[in-house]
Parts: C-alpha cells; sequence; structure tokens
C-alpha cells in the first residue's frame, strides 16, 4: 500500500506509522460527535423509547412540542432574550474592545481583567448571586433580568473575538482616513468596521448561542412567564426523560449548526 | 472646519512651479515630547517655507517621524507651538488640520477600490459625486493611472498602490504634504525611479511638504533643505549641497555620504595629520585637535609628479572592492589610518591594485575639509 | 474623541499651549475609556456586586449577625469533605481523560493539512456550541437502561442485564467528558499549529528520529497549550452543574449542586455563600497556579 509508505510531514515519518494516530483521532472525533447528532433520528422514532435506528419513524414528538403552548411560549422566551442579548452585547463588546485597544490606557489591563471576569466565576454562583440580587430588587423571573445577566455573559466573548480581529488590523488606515478629513468616528465606520465585519457577525451568533443555550442562570433567573427553553426543558428532565425533549434538542441542534454556517460563511476565508 | 473655498482658488500651474500663493509655511516652535524621563523631541524649532521640499533626515530614534507625527496631528506633544501658516493647530485634530499624508505601507483601504479610495477624502467633504469622478480620474492621470479607477487593491503592485496612495493624498489639494517613508518598502530602482516622479509632482503642484527618510541618499536627492535630527533636535539644517560640502559637525558628516575620517594635531596654527602638513581653507582651532573629513569620491590616485595643489598621504592597499561603475579602493595610510576611495572605473584598465601596493593619495586643498573636534560619547 | 473645537489664533509668541495639550490628552483618553463604560457598568451591576453581595450573606449568621459559623459548619461536618473530595475527584479524573484523548486528537488535527483540519473541526465546534442540555441528554438517552449502548450491547452479547450505565458517577464521567474535551481541544490546537515547522526539521537535519523530534522538541513546546486546557477544563470541572445533575441520579453531589440545594431545599444561604466563598477561592488559586507554571514552560519551551 503505497499511501502508507509515503511521508506523513517533515519529519519523513510515514503515514503506516501513524495509523494508530488517524484511528484515534477518527474515534476521539466519532466521540464528539455521534452523540451531539444521534439525538437527530432517534427523536423521529415512534417509541417512548427513543430507539436507534427507529423501527417506525413518526414526528409524534415534534407534535406535542408545537401543540404545547408552554413549550411554545418557553421558545418564545429564548428567542426574544438571545435576541436581545445579541444586540446589546455586541455594540457593548466592540466598543469597549475598540476603546481599551485603541486608547492604549494604563488601566486597560484592569478593565479588561474585570470584563472577563464573567468566564472566570463559575456560573452556579453567578445564578445564585443574581437570583438574591433580582429577589431584592424584585426582578425574579422578569425578561429583563434575564437579559442583563445573558449580556453580561456574552461581552467577554464579543470582547475577545473582536479584539482579536483589531489586533490584527491595521490601525494606520484609520490614521489615514483621519490624515484625510475623518473624524474618528466616520474613520470607525467607513474603514475599520467593514473590516472587521466578520469579527462582530460572529460575535453576534455566538452571543446568541450563549443566551439561547444557557441553562445554569436561567434555572434561578427565568421562570413563570418568562422562563426560558432550557430552564423548562432542565426541569422536565429532572422528573423524567421525556422523549418530546428529542425533537427540541434537534431543533436546537439543527438552529446552532445553521448560526454557525452563517458565521463561517461570513468569517476568514483562510486563518 | 472644511477649507471649502480652497476648490474654488484656481491653480496656476505656471505660479506653482516657484512656490505657489497657496502653499503653506510651517512654523514650530519649542515642540517637546518626552517618554517619561526620554526626551524624544527636544525643544525643536522648525521653519518649513511655503512651497519647500524638505526633509527631515536621522537615524532612527532621533525624532524624525515624531515630529512627522505631530505636526500631523497623531502625536500630542507635551508643549510647543505649530503654526500652519497664522493658524494655530498643536491643538487641532488630525482631520482639521488640512494635510496630505503618505504613509509608509500605503494604508490603502482593502475593501474600497482605487476609485472609492480616492475618493474618500471627497465625499467626506460633501463634493457633488459627478466632480468626485472627474477630479479622481484626474488625479489618477496625473500619476499615469489613467482607468484604474475600479481596479481592487489587491491587483496592483507595489508602485502603483504608492500612487493611488499619492493620488489620494493630493486630490482634496491640501496646502500642506507629508510623507512618512513612503518608498523604503520599493526596490532600489522602483525607489528611485519615485523619488524623481515625486520630485517633478511637487514642483508642479507646488504645495509645502515635509518628507522623512532614513536614506541619506533619497535626501539629497529630492529636497530643497535637509534638516538632520539627533536625538530629538536638529543638528542642522541647509540645502543638500551644503550639508554635503561642508557638514560642521563630526554626527553630520558620518551620516551623510561615506567618508573616512583622519585625526589631525594642530601647533600654532599648523595641521598634521597621517605625517604630512595639511593645508586647508579653515582652521577650527589655533591649537589643540580637530577631524579632516575624506570623501571618497574627492580622493585621487595619484602618479609620480602630481599633487599640485592637493594634500597628499602615502599608504599601501589593503583591498578593491569592484562596485560596477566605480571601483573603492582600501587603503590604511602612514600612521594606521584606514582611508576609502573611490574610482570610476572606465573599462580597459588593468586589475586592481594589490593590496600591499604602496600608494599615494592626494585631495585638493580647496575640497579639503576639518570639523572641530567633538567628545564622543554614546548617545 | 477630538480635541478641543477651538483652537488659538495666531496666539501670543511664545506660548506653549502646555497645559491646554494636557488637558487635550486627558479628554481623549476619557472619551476612549468611555467606550468601555457601559460594558463595565453592566459587568458591575450584574456580576461584581451580586457576587460580592453574596459572599456578604457568608459571614452574617441566621440572626443577621457577623460570624464564622458557616465555615465552621463546612470545617466540622463530614458530609462538606465528602462534597469536596467529590469535586476533586471528579474534577482530577475528567482532566486526566480529557488529556489523555485530546491531545492525540488534537496533535492529529494540527498534522492534517489547513482545509482538512477545519473541517474535522467542525465535529469539535460543534458539540462545543450546542447546548450542554443538549448533550448531557443525548447522554442520558444512550446510557439509559433501556437505552442505545445497553441494547445494542445486549444484541452483541457483550452483557446480558441492561448495565446501570447512568445516574451513577460513570455515567457523570462520561457525560463530562464529552462536555470538557473541546475546551481541552482547543487551545492545545492553537498552540501546536504555532509551533515553528523549522524546528523539527531542523531537529531531523541534526539526526534526530521523528519520535526522538516529537518529545524533545513537539512536546515541551505544547506543553503551555496543555496546561491551559487543563487548567481550564479543571476549573470548568470544579464548578459545574448540569451535568452531575442530570446524570448523577442524585448520589453525585458536587460543589455546585450542594450550594443549589441549600438554596431551592434549605433556603441556608450563609451555607450556599460560605461553599461559593471556598469554590471561587480555588478556582483563582488554580487558575493563578496554571498561570505561573504556563509562564515557565513557555520560557522554557521558548523556541521561537
Amino acid at each position: 500500500m503505497s499511501w502508507l509508505d509515503r511521508p506523513a510531514s517533515d519529519t519523513q515519518i510515514s503515514h503506516g506509522a501513524r495509523l494508530w494516530l488517524y484511528a484515534v483521532g477518527a474515534l476521539v472525533l466519532a466521540f464528539l460527535a455521534i452523540p451531539t447528532l444521534i439525538v437527530i433520528p432517534m427523536s423521529f422514532s415512534q417509541s417512548q423509547y427513543l430507539e436507534f435506528p427507529p423501527r417506525e419513524w413518526s414526528l409524534r414528538w415534534y407534535e406535542a412540542y408545537f401543540s404545547s403552548s408552554s413549550w411554545m411560549a418557553a421558545t418564545a422566551t429564548s428567542f426574544k432574550a438571545g435576541f436581545c442579548t445579541a444586540l446589546l452585547a455586541t455594540p457593548m463588546g466592540t466598543l469597549a474592545a475598540y476603546g481599551l485597544h485603541a486608547g492604549r490606557l494604563r488601566f486597560a489591563g484592569l478593565a479588561i481583567l474585570a470584563l472577563l471576569t464573567p468566564t472566570i466565576v463559575p456560573v452556579i454562583l453567578v445564578g445564585i448571586a443574581l437570583f438574591y440580587a433580582y429577589v431584592q430588587l424584585k426582578m425574579v423571573n422578569s425578561f429583563l433580568g434575564i437579559v442583563l445577566a445573558h449580556t453580561m455573559l456574552a461581552v467577554p466573548i464579543v470582547m475577545m473575538i473582536v479584539g482579536s480581529a483589531l489586533k490584527s488590523f491595521d490601525l494606520d488606515q484609520e490614521r489615514v482616513a483621519r490624515s484625510l478629513g475623518a473624524t474618528r468616528t466616520q474613520a470607525f465606520l467607513q474603514v475599520t468596521a467593514p473590516q472587521i465585519g466578520f469579527a462582530l457577525v460572529t460575535s453576534a451568533v455566538l452571543s446568541f448561542l450563549t443566551s439561547f443555550d444557557e441553562v445554569v442562570v436561567a434555572l434561578f433567573v427565568s421562570g413563570g412567564d418568562n422562563a426560558t427553553l432550557t430552564r423548562m426543558m432542565f426541569l422536565a428532565l429532572r422528573d423524567q426523560i421525556d422523549p418530546t425533549i428529542a425533537a427540541i434538542s434537534t431543533i436546537m441542534i439543527v438552529i446552532t449548526s445553521l448560526l454557525l454556517a452563517v458565521s463561517q460563511l461570513f468569517g476568514k476565508s483562510d486563518p | 472646519m472644511r477649507l471649502a473655498g480652497d476648490h474654488e482658488r484656481p491653480r496656476d500651474a505656471a505660479a506653482s512651479a516657484s512656490g505657489s500663493a497657496t502653499a503653506l509655511p510651517i512654523a514650530v516652535r519649542r515642540l517637546s515630547k518626552a517618554y517619561g524621563a526620554v526626551p524624544v523631541l527636544d525643544e525643536i524649532d522648525l521653519d518649513v517655507r511655503p512651497g519647500e521640499f524638505l526633509t527631515l533626515l536621522g537615524p532612527s530614534g532621533s525624532g524624525k517621524t515624531t515630529l512627522l507625527m505631530a505636526i500631523a496631528g497623531f502625536l500630542r506633544p507635551d508643549k510647543g507651538s505649530i503654526r500652519f501658516g497664522e493658524r494655530e493647530v498643536v491643538r487641532l485634530a488630525p482631520h482639521k488640520r488640512e494635510i496630505g499624508m503618505v504613509f509608509q505601507n500605503y494604508a490603502l483601504f482593502p475593501h474600497m477600490d482605487v476609485a472609492r479610495n480616492v475618493g474618500f477624502p471627497l465625499r467626506l467633504r460633501r463634493v457633488p459625486a459627478a466632480e468626485i469622478a472627474r477630479r479622481v480620474e484626474a488625479a489618477l492621470q496625473m500619476f499615469q493611472l489613467g482607468g484604474f479607477g475600479s481596479r481592487r487593491i489587491d491587483q496592483l503592485s507595489g508602485g502603483q498602490r504608492q500612487r493611488v496612495a499619492l493620488a489620494r493624498a493630493i486630490v482634496f489639494e491640501p496646502r500642506i504634504i507629508l510623507m512618512d517613508e513612503p518608498l523604503s518598502a520599493l526596490d532600489k530602482q522602483l525607489r528611485e525611479r519615485m523619488q524623481i516622479e515625486l520630485r517633478q509632482l511637487h514642483e508642479r503642484l507646488g504645495t509645502t511638504t515635509v518628507y522623512v527618510t532614513h536614506d541619506q541618499r533619497e535626501a539629497l536627492t529630492m529636497s530643497d533643505r535637509v534638516a538632520i535630527l539627533d536625538r530629538g533636535r536638529i543638528a542642522r539644517i541647509d540645502t543638500p549641497r551644503a550639508i554635503y560640502d561642508d557638514p560642521g559637525s563630526r554626527f553630520v558628516a558620518e551620516f551623510i555620504g561615506e567618508s573616512s575620517f583622519l585625526d589631525v594635531a594642530v601647533a600654532d596654527g599648523v595641521a598634521r595629520a597621517a605625517g604630512t602638513t595639511i593645508r586647508a581653507g579653515n582652521l577650527p582651532t589655533q591649537q589643540g585637535r580637530c577631524t579632516m573629513v575624506l570623501r571618497p569620491e574627492r580622493l585621487h590616485l595619484l602618479g609620480p609628479g602630481q599633487g599640485e595643489g592637493m594634500n597628499c598621504f602615502d599608504g599601501r592597499v589593503t583591498g578593491a572592492v569592484y562596485q560596477g561603475d566605480t571601483l573603492l579602493l582600501q587603503t590604511v595610510l602612514n600612521g594606521g589610518s584606514p582611508v576609502a576611495l573611490r574610482v570610476t572605473t572606465r573599462g580597459g584598465e588593468g586589475p586592481p591594485p594589490a593590496p600591499g601596493t604602496p600608494i599615494r593619495i592626494g585631495i585638493a586643498v580647496s575640497d579639503t575639509v576639518l570639523l572641530p573636534d567633538e567628545a564622543k560619547g554614546a548617545p | 474623541m477630538t480635541t478641543a473645537s477651538a483652537f488659538d489664533p495666531a496666539g501670543p509668541a511664545g506660548d506653549d499651549h502646555a497645559a491646554g495639550l494636557r488637558r487635550d490628552q486627558w479628554r481623549e483618553r476619557m472619551g476612549l475609556a468611555g467606550l468601555a463604560a457601559p460594558a463595565l457598568l453592566l459587568v458591575t451591576v450584574t456580576m461584581l456586586v451580586p457576587v460580592g453581595w453574596l459572599f456578604g450573606l457568608s459571614f452574617l449568621d441566621d440572626n443577621g449577625a457577623l460570624s464564622l459559623e458557616h465555615y465552621r459548619r463546612m470545617l466540622a461536618e463530614p458530609s462538606y469533605g465528602r462534597t469536596f473530595r467529590t469535586t476533586f475527584e471528579i474534577s482530577f479524573v475528567t482532566t486526566l481523560i480529557c488529556i489523555l484523548l485530546g491531545y492525540p486528537l488534537a496533535y492529529f488535527l494540527s498534522q492534517l493539512p489547513r482545509r482538512a483540519a477545519n473541517l474535522c473541526m467542525i465535529a469539535v465546534l460543534l458539540p462545543f456550541w450546542t447546548s450542554l442540555l443538549v448533550r448531557t441528554y443525548a447522554w442520558l438517552v444512550l446510557l439509559q437502561r433501556s437505552g442505545l449502548i445497553n441494547t445494542w450491547g445486549m444484541k452483541l452479547g457483550l452483557w446480558s442485564e441492561p448495565l446501570q450505565l447512568v445516574h451513577n458517577m460513570g455515567g457523570t464521567l462520561i457525560g463530562m467528558v464529552h462536555i470538557m474535551l473541546p475546551f481541552m481541544v482547543l487551545p492545545l490546537y492553537g498552540t501546536m499549529r504555532a509551533i515553528d515547522r523549522n524546528l523539527l526539521r531542523a531537529a531531523a537535519s541534526l539526526g534526530s528520529t521523528p519520535v526522538h523530534g516529537f518529545w524533545t522538541v513537539f512536546f515541551p513546546l505544547s506543553l503551555p497549550g496543555l496546561a491551559a486546557g487543563a487548567a481550564l477544563v479543571f476549573v470548568l470541572c470544579l464548578g459545574f452543574y448540569v451535568t452531575p445533575a442530570m446524570l448523577g441520579g442524585g448520589k453525585v453531589t458536587m460543589v455546585s449542586n450542594r450550594i443549589a440545594n441549600d438554596i431551592e431545599l434549605f433556603f441556608n444561604w450563609g451555607a450556599a455563600s460560605a461553599l461559593g466563598v471556598v469554590l471561587l477561592v480555588i478556582t483563582l488559586v488554580v487558575l493563578v497556579l496554571a498561570a505561573r507554571l504556563s509562564r515557565g514552560a513557555g520560557l522554557f519551551g521558548a523556541g521561537h
């Protein structure tokens, strides 16, 4: 088998000698991908026990989902919260990244650290702390409460993505624009923003997903009329394994995949 | 505030050749900037005449780019004044200073085509679209880029990009142009061609231009005057010829041209170096030491009986470097000083003198330049 | 973000504008800093203040007086010790398995040509961005008594009775490894990609076999990424809630589960917040240690 004898890298190790690596790599990739995707076909199974492959194909779990007003309300809440989060977090994080990057301020390091704390502090603590604060402010189960919390969680992500895009961007272009007569704002909007557009799109998509997928904080802070989809799913699963969840999960996977594909389309073609 | 009136003022091609009425002088007074304890600009006073092409020359760290950026408004000095004509601009934002600027890496906007790049400053000034198109095309034609409007930036060569950057910088008729080492990214041949083109452009437009470079040959080629910066101060400002012929200080002499230096001892008005008496037009001191500047192209290879009207030195050859149009002869004089001289090759000559050959070098007394001795300390 | 809009017309000679320039500088700095203000405000109000508030609770006893009662109880009662031990065990084991699985995968990906690697990355990024609820649920379905694994295991004759794969420590571990693996692979992959290929070529030209070159050149240089990934995974495991709650069947109580129980079942805010303080402190200690270590490893292995 000639392919096996051909060198696989600069060190001239052959493909054959690396076969074990390819096998392990493939297995781990399968371990990652299969459980994520296997819910999809199983959600079409007729039986209560979600077989694979389904003996009988059926849409009954989807019907159960779409016909349930509580599930639909929760879905609407999650979508609304996701959009609001993306809408708020993207500009906030972008401005922060730009200000701290272009300003060359002394306390920039400290500010960046402060803005990254949502990723460091364990989410459970954020959840109960906000629950406590919201109880005092009578904001529990409010839509505003969940949007603020999710925006706070999404801002660090936006900052990191936009920040790294700015780092590899030539700020001389902004200087030229300003020398030609543009104010800082005009230079940013007409020259910088179009060129870091991919980072902005990716940030918006990931902000949405951060909110849409978020469980722990939503568990403590959303509820009643403003329960999110993930909260309802979690609570439903604590009681029993409801196969409707499989249908919902499939829909969530599809949404995630579509959004990731969208952000890739707008993304840089090659790193 | 846009100087809208500028667009209506007619430009007289004849007048611009000698510095048009619309060119502005630049007056810098006591400009200073320090990073911590390190001064980058040290009480700089500078006058740029209207329509003049002034080059800021100096080694890296001398402050030349810092000074340019301060004039442009991208660097806020700690104190000082910058005037364009009557107008104080030191506290003015860069987008209000009405200057045209060309950066080393061109900084063309990759997400716009050539026409939109060049038209950018006109759009900011709300020039009507039809006029923008006309003026963009005129600017492109001035740089032999007529019809390039719809091309994308990544389709252009280095020289073409440089010209688009220039077109963009002049299309809105600024009265001052600043350039920060615009040619250093080009290969040698292209660079030398662009130097001539830039000089011609300047003569055509007559705009006050401040140019930064570390290449002394470039400075001497293009400028009306050259200002040499040393550690945040202007060491010398004068025409290229004056600086070259009379550097005035060892720092300037070392920076301009490739010279050899000879230590000269002066006693009672008589100067001696390398074992011979020196005659020179000026003696910086009656007693003590000074330095003699030996430009390689001013030195002559002397045969027996030659040397009338010259200061002559004996030595021997240590090496020869063939450089195409010239031969660089490396020698050592009696007394140990290394000296290099340039001999034009004419073809048909024999091989260069072998190492060890005794040699006699002469420099005309009228070409002999003596510089006062400076304490040579590290900056 | 512009400097003063008014400029001094031909001012008195000798005016050096020093004071005005300083003001302009300050104004510009503040303007740019102001861009970050909304984000900082949000994070302060929704994170720093509530968490600080919460931590204050840990120092109050049930009557509202200042006391260290909750901390004392933590040291005294053995159940807390068990909770912490469980948490550390799970975190260690998960991190270890992630290293064993993640390193070969990251290495494999880093050796692929870019296009193929990006394609395979989808298999890492898709789970990464899919809700952990969905993924944990998937394992619930796969591991349950009538689930896929048991059904096929019995069909293939590997075992006769359905195995208890979920609602226990084992199931929790499997779920957590699956969730954490991308956190290990992504930083590792980034570091590996950045390793200068010329270094391996140099090693080969100096006579090193490929395997030797890997262990003496590549592996040390990949350590900073490994440390980053391991620290990230470990710290995330410490605070993890959803997966042990869903796959543990109540038998796996990590610190976060304990905190949630204290609040939801016992309304014991003081105990919960004390636990929270300890959790955060341990998290910070681990992160700082990892940062120090990776800087040291980076210096040691620096080959650029």
